[in-house]
C-alpha cells in the first residue's frame, strides 16, 4: 500500500461534503468581484479621468493600504484591479484557509481521519485529497475570475494573468494551512496560525507599497500583486508563490510522517488535578474557555490598528509635499482628508471587531450542540443563567477587543504624528461602534434563541455590512440599503459628528434583540444535535 | 412523600416523529429503578424531559414533587446526572470538570471525591480531549456520585467501561441505595440491571410495555424445560400454556407459562423422567419477549405489573409484541434524528 493509496475515493469525499460548501465559496468570491469589477467599466474612458484616478488613489495610503500598489493605472484593466484586489486576494486566501482546515485538522480533531486511516488507506492520502480538492478550488476561482474579467471586455493576457495570481496565492494558502494543520491538534488554532499568516503578509506588502520599499516581495500577496496584470504583465513573479506552495506541501508530508493521527508536533503536557476558583460559575467557565482566543483577537486588532493608525499621518505628510493635491481637497481641507482615512478603518476595523462578537456567540450553539451544555444545564443553572453568563463573557471581551483596537489606532498615530491630539477623538470613535457591534451580536444571540440552526444567518447579515460599508460606493448601493446595516448607521468619528440618538437607538435595539435570545431559550428544547 | 419520579401519560414529538408515545414512569423513593429499552425506544428523550431539557408535549411529569421545566432550579439541587455519551469541555482536565459541575451543583463531598478517584483509576490531571470514552464517561460518573444529590438518574452510564469499572460502578450503586438515594438507570446491559435494580420499566416506541420487580415479570412469563424421559415425550402440546415444542436426540426442549408449570411437570414425571433442567426466563429472553424478536408473543394479558400499584404502568403484552415489527424500524432512527443527536453523538444507540 503507497502513501497514496485511496486519495481517490478521499477526493469524492470532499466533493460530497463540499457540495454546498465549495459552491458558496467559489460564486460568493466570484460573485462580488465579478459585480465590483462591472461596476468600474464604463466609469474611467478617457485618459484624463484615468489619470484622476490614478493621482487620487497614489497619494493616499488607506487606498494603497486596502487596495494593493498603484501600478498600471492609466489603464481601465489597471484601475479594476486596484478595485477588485483586496475583495479577490482577500477571497481566494480565506477560502483556501477554511476549506483546508476542514478536511485535515478538523476532520482528524473529530476522530472521523482514525476511521477512515484504519481502512485501506494510505498515510498521505487524507491530506493528498485535501490539497487536490481545495487546490482544484483555488484554480477553479482564478478561472472563473479571469474569465469574468474578459467577459466585461478587458484584454484577454491580462484578465488570464490576474486570474493566474489569485489561483497562485489560494495555492500558497493552502500549503501554508496544510503546514499549519500538522503543527496543532485543533482546528481553531491552525485557523488562527493561517490567518495570521495572511495577516501578516497584508501588513508586508502594504508596507513595502506605501513606502516603496522591497517590503512586499517578503510577502505572498506582494510577489501575486506584482505581475501587474495589465501593465507589464509580468508572468514570471508567479514562479516564487508555487515555489513556497511546493516547499511547503512537502513539509506538510515530512511533519505527517513523524507524528501520530490525531497528535500535533507538541505533545499535551499534563493539567491541573483541581479547578481553580474561576471555574466556579458559567462566566468563569466561559472566559476559561475563550480565554486564549480572545487574548489573541485583542493582540491580533491591537497590531491591526498600529499598522492602520500609522499611515493616518502620511495622508498630512502628502499633503504637505503635494500642495495642488492640498487645494484640489480646498476648503475642505486636509483634516477632513485625514478624517475620512480614520473613519474608513476604524469601520473596516469595527467589522472585524463583530467577527469576534458573532464567532464568540455561536460558541453557545457549540456548547449546545456538542451536548456540554446538558451537564451544566442539569446542575442548578437555569437556562437564561446559562446563556447570559456566556453572552457576558462575550461581551465583556467585546469591549476588550474593541478598546485594543482604538488604543492600537491612537497610539501609533500619536507616535508617528508627534502629538496626542487625536488619541481621545480617535479611541472614542472606535467605541462609537461599540453600540453597531451589539446590534450584530444581539442578531446572533437572538437567532440561537429561536432558530439555532440558522445560526449562520448573523454571518451572513455581517457579510453584508461589510459589502455595504466597504463597497457600497463602488456599487452604488442606495443609501436606504446602506443604512440598514448598523455599521453604516454610526457616525463616522471623526469625519462626522456624534450622533447620539442614533447610537443610543442601536443601543436600545441590541438590548431588545437580548431580551428576545433569552424569551426564545426559555421555551425551546435544548437541542443536542 | 410522593415517589420522586412520576411520569404519566407523557408525550413528546420531534416533528413527525413521535419519541414519547403516552410514557408512563414511576420511580419510588429509595429505589434503583432499571429503564429498558431498544435504541431509540425513548429512555433519553424521557430523561431529558425529566431534566428539564426537553419541553413535553402532554402528560404529567413530576420530579422531587415539583414540575421539571418550571422549577429546575431548585429541583437540580437535589439531583446528578450522567449522560449516555459524555461530553466534556476539551481543553479542561477531568480533575477540573468534575470539581466545576460539583460547584455548579451546590458543593460536592470531598473525601467521596478522592475515594472515586482511585476507585474507578482516573487520572485527574489529564485534558478531557486525551480521554477515551470510558474515562469520559467516568468523569461524569466521578462528579455525579460524589454529589450529595438524593436523586441520580444515569443514562447508559457504564457505556464504554471496561468489566472491571463495571463491578466499581455497582458497587457504588450499591452504596448509592444504602444510603437511601434514588437511582434511575437506564441500561441496555441486562446483567447489570439484573444485578443492581429493585425494579424496571421496559418501554419501546415511546410507551412502557411493562413495569416491575423482576419476579413479578418473569411471573408473566416462561419458563424453559429440557427433559430426557424414558418414553417419548408425547402428548406436551395438549397441555395449556406450552410452546416452542422440540424434540431432540430423546431430548424435549419446551416453554411454559409459569401457570401451567406444575401440570407440564406432571405430565413429564408420568414419563419417567432421567434428567430434567428448567430455568426461569432471563431478563434478556423478558426483554425480547417484549419485542417479539424470537420469542412468540404471549396470548394471556397480565394484570398492571405496576408493583406500586401506580397504575398505568403496563401495557398488554400481547398487542405491544405484536405491534413491534411495524414500527421498530421507523422509529430507532426517528427518535435520533428528531431529538436531535447527530452522528457524533447517540446516547440511544
Amino acid at each position: 500500500m503507497s502513501g497514496l493509496t485511496g486519495t481517490g475515493q478521499m477526493v469524492r469525499l470532499f466533493l460530497r461534503l463540499d457540495r454546498i460548501h465549495l459552491p458558496v465559496w467559489v460564486v460568493a468570491i466570484v460573485g462580488i468581484v465579478a459585480a465590483s469589477a462591472s461596476a468600474v467599466q464604463g466609469v474611467y474612458n478617457t485618459p484624463e479621468l484615468r489619470a484622476g484616478y490614478a493621482a487620487t488613489v497614489s497619494n493616499s495610503p488607506a487606498a494603497i493600504v486596502m487596495s494593493g500598489p498603484p501600478q498600471g493605472l492609466d489603464s481601465v484593466g489597471g484601475i479594476t484591479v486596484f478595485e477588485i484586489n483586496l475583495t479577490a486576494a482577500l477571497g481566494a486566501a480565506l477560502m483556501a484557509i477554511f476549506l483546508t482546515v476542514r478536511h485535515t485538522r478538523a476532520e482528524e480533531e473529530a476522530g472521523r481521519t482514525e476511521l477512515l486511516r484504519a481502512g485501506v488507506l494510505g498515510r498521505h492520502a487524507p491530506l493528498a485529497a485535501a490539497l487536490v480538492v481545495v487546490g482544484g478550488a483555488s484554480l477553479v476561482v482564478g478561472l472563473l475570475i479571469a474569465g469574468s474579467l474578459a467577459g466585461l471586455g478587458l484584454p484577454a493576457g491580462g484578465s488570464l494573468l490576474f486570474g493566474a495570481a489569485m489561483a497562485c496565492l489560494g495555492l500558497v494558502f493552502v500549503a501554508v494551512t496544510a503546514v499549519a494543520a500538522q503543527l496543532t491538534e485543533h482546528s481553531r488554532a491552525a485557523l488562527g496560525m493561517a490567518v495570521a499568516v495572511l495577516g501578516v503578509s497584508w501588513a508586508l506588502r502594504s508596507l513595502g507599497d506605501v513606502r516603496d520599499s522591497a517590503a512586499s516581495w517578503l510577502s505572498p500577496v506582494g510577489w501575486v500583486q506584482s505581475v501587474n496584470a495589465y501593465g507589464d504583465q509580468r508572468w514570471w513573479p508567479l514562479l516564487l508563490p508555487l515555489a513556497l506552495a511546493a516547499v511547503l506541501t512537502v513539509a506538510a508530508v515530512l511533519l505527517t510522517r513523524r507524528r501520530d493521527v490525531g497528535a500535533g508536533l507538541v505533545p499535551t503536557r499534563p493539567g491541573a488535578p483541581r479547578a481553580s476558583r474561576l471555574l466556579s460559575s458559567v462566566p468563569g467557565l466561559a472566559l476559561r474557555q475563550q480565554r486564549s482566543s480572545l487574548l489573541w483577537w485583542a493582540v491580533g486588532l491591537f497590531l491591526g490598528g498600529l499598522a492602520f493608525g500609522s499611515f493616518g499621518n502620511e495622508v498630512t505628510t502628502m499633503l504637505e509635499d503635494n500642495p495642488e493635491l492640498a487645494d484640489m481637497f480646498g476648503a475642505a481641507g486636509g483634516d477632513d482628508l485625514v478624517a475620512g482615512y480614520f473613519g474608513l478603518i476604524l469601520l473596516i476595523l469595527a467589522l472585524v471587531v463583530a467577527c469576534f462578537t458573532v464567532s464568540s456567540v455561536h460558541r453557545l450553539r457549540a456548547e449546545e450542540s456538542e451536548a456540554r451544555a446538558e451537564l451544566v444545564l442539569s446542575t442548578r443553572i437555569l437556562r437564561r443563567g446559562w446563556q447570559l453568563g456566556w453572552l457576558a463573557v462575550t461581551a465583556g471581551g467585546t469591549v476588550l477587543v474593541l478598546l485594543a483596537t482604538g488604543l492600537g489606532v491612537a497610539v501609533a498615530d500619536t507616535l508617528v504624528s508627534g502629538s496626542a491630539d487625536r488619541f481621545g477623538e480617535l479611541l472614542g470613535a472606535t467605541l462609537a461602534y461599540l453600540p453597531a457591534v451589539a446590534v450584530i451580536g444581539g442578531l446572533a444571540a437572538a437567532l440561537h434563541g429561536w432558530l439555532p440552526r440558522l445560526g449562520v444567518l448573523s454571518w451572513v447579515v455581517l457579510a453584508g455590512c461589510f459589502v455595504v460599508g466597504w463597497l457600497g460606493d463602488l456599487l452604488t448601493i442606495p443609501e436606504s440599503v446602506r443604512d440598514l446595516s448598523p455599521f453604516n448607521l454610526t457616525p463616522r468619528l471623526p469625519l462626522e459628528p456624534m450622533g447620539w440618538p442614533v447610537v443610543a437607538g442601536l443601543t436600545a435595539v441590541a438590548a431588545l434583540l437580548l431580551a428576545l435570545a433569552v424569551l426564545g431559550l426559555r421555551r425551546r428544547d435544548v437541542d443536542s444535535a | 412523600m410522593d415517589a420522586p419520579i412520576v411520569v404519566d401519560q407523557l408525550h413528546k414529538s420531534f416533528g413527525s416523529t413521535h419519541a414519547l408515545d403516552g410514557l408512563d414512569l414511576t420511580v419510588e423513593q429509595g429505589e434503583v429503578h432499571g429503564f429498558l429499552g431498544p435504541n431509540g425506544s425513548g429512555k433519553s428523550t424521557t430523561i431529558r424531559v425529566l431534566l428539564g431539557l426537553l419541553r413535553p408535549d402532554s402528560g404529567r411529569t413530576t420530579l422531587l414533587g415539583g414540575d421539571p421545566w418550571r422549577d429546575a432550579a431548585t429541583l437540580h439541587r437535589r439531583l446528578a446526572y450522567v449522560p449516555g455519551d459524555v461530553a466534556l469541555w476539551p481543553g479542561l482536565t477531568g480533575g477540573e470538570v468534575i470539581d466545576l459541575i460539583g460547584r455548579l451543583r451546590g458543593g460536592l463531598d470531598e473525601a467521596r471525591r478522592a475515594e472515586l478517584l482511585s476507585d474507578f483509576e482516573l487520572d485527574p490531571r489529564k485534558k478531557s480531549r486525551t480521554y477515551s470514552k470510558g474515562n469520559r464517561q467516568k468523569v461524569a460518573l466521578v462528579a455525579a456520585l460524589a454529589s450529595t444529590a438524593d436523586l441520580l438518574i444515569l443514562d447508559e452510564p457504564t457505556n464504554g467501561l471496561d468489566p472491571l469499572m463495571e463491578e466499581v460502578f455497582q458497587s457504588w450503586i450499591h452504596r448509592a441505595r444504602d444510603e437511601g438515594r434514588t437511582v434511575l438507570l437506564s441500561s441496555h446491559i441486562l446483567a447489570e440491571v439484573e444485578a443492581l435494580c429493585d425494579r424496571i420499566s421496559i418501554i419501546r416506541a415511546g410507551r412502557t410495555v411493562q413495569s416491575g420487580t423482576l419476579a413479578d415479570l418473569r411471573h408473566l412469563t416462561s419458563t424453559t424445560v429440557t427433559a430426557e424421559t424414558d418414553r417419548p415425550a408425547d402428548g406436551l402440546s395438549r397441555i395449556a400454556g406450552v410452546s416452542d415444542l422440540e424434540h431432540m436426540d430423546g431430548r424435549v426442549t419446551f416453554k411454559v407459562d409459569t401457570d401451567h408449570l406444575d401440570e407440564a411437570i406432571a405430565h413429564l414425571s408420568g414419563l419417567r423422567i432421567r434428567s430434567l433442567q428448567a430455568h426461569p426466563p432471563t431478563l434478556e429472553e423478558l426483554f425480547l419477549n417484549q419485542y417479539g424478536d424470537r420469542l412468540p408473543p404471549q396470548d394471556q394479558t397480565p394484570e398492571h405489573a405496576d408493583g406500586a400499584g401506580g397504575g398505568h404502568a403496563a401495557g398488554p403484552v400481547g398487542r405491544a409484541a405484536g405491534a413491534t415489527t411495524a414500527a421498530a424500524g421507523g422509529e430507532a432512527t426517528g427518535e435520533a434524528a428528531g431529538a436531535g443527536r447527530g452522528s457524533a453523538r447517540g446516547a440511544d444507540r
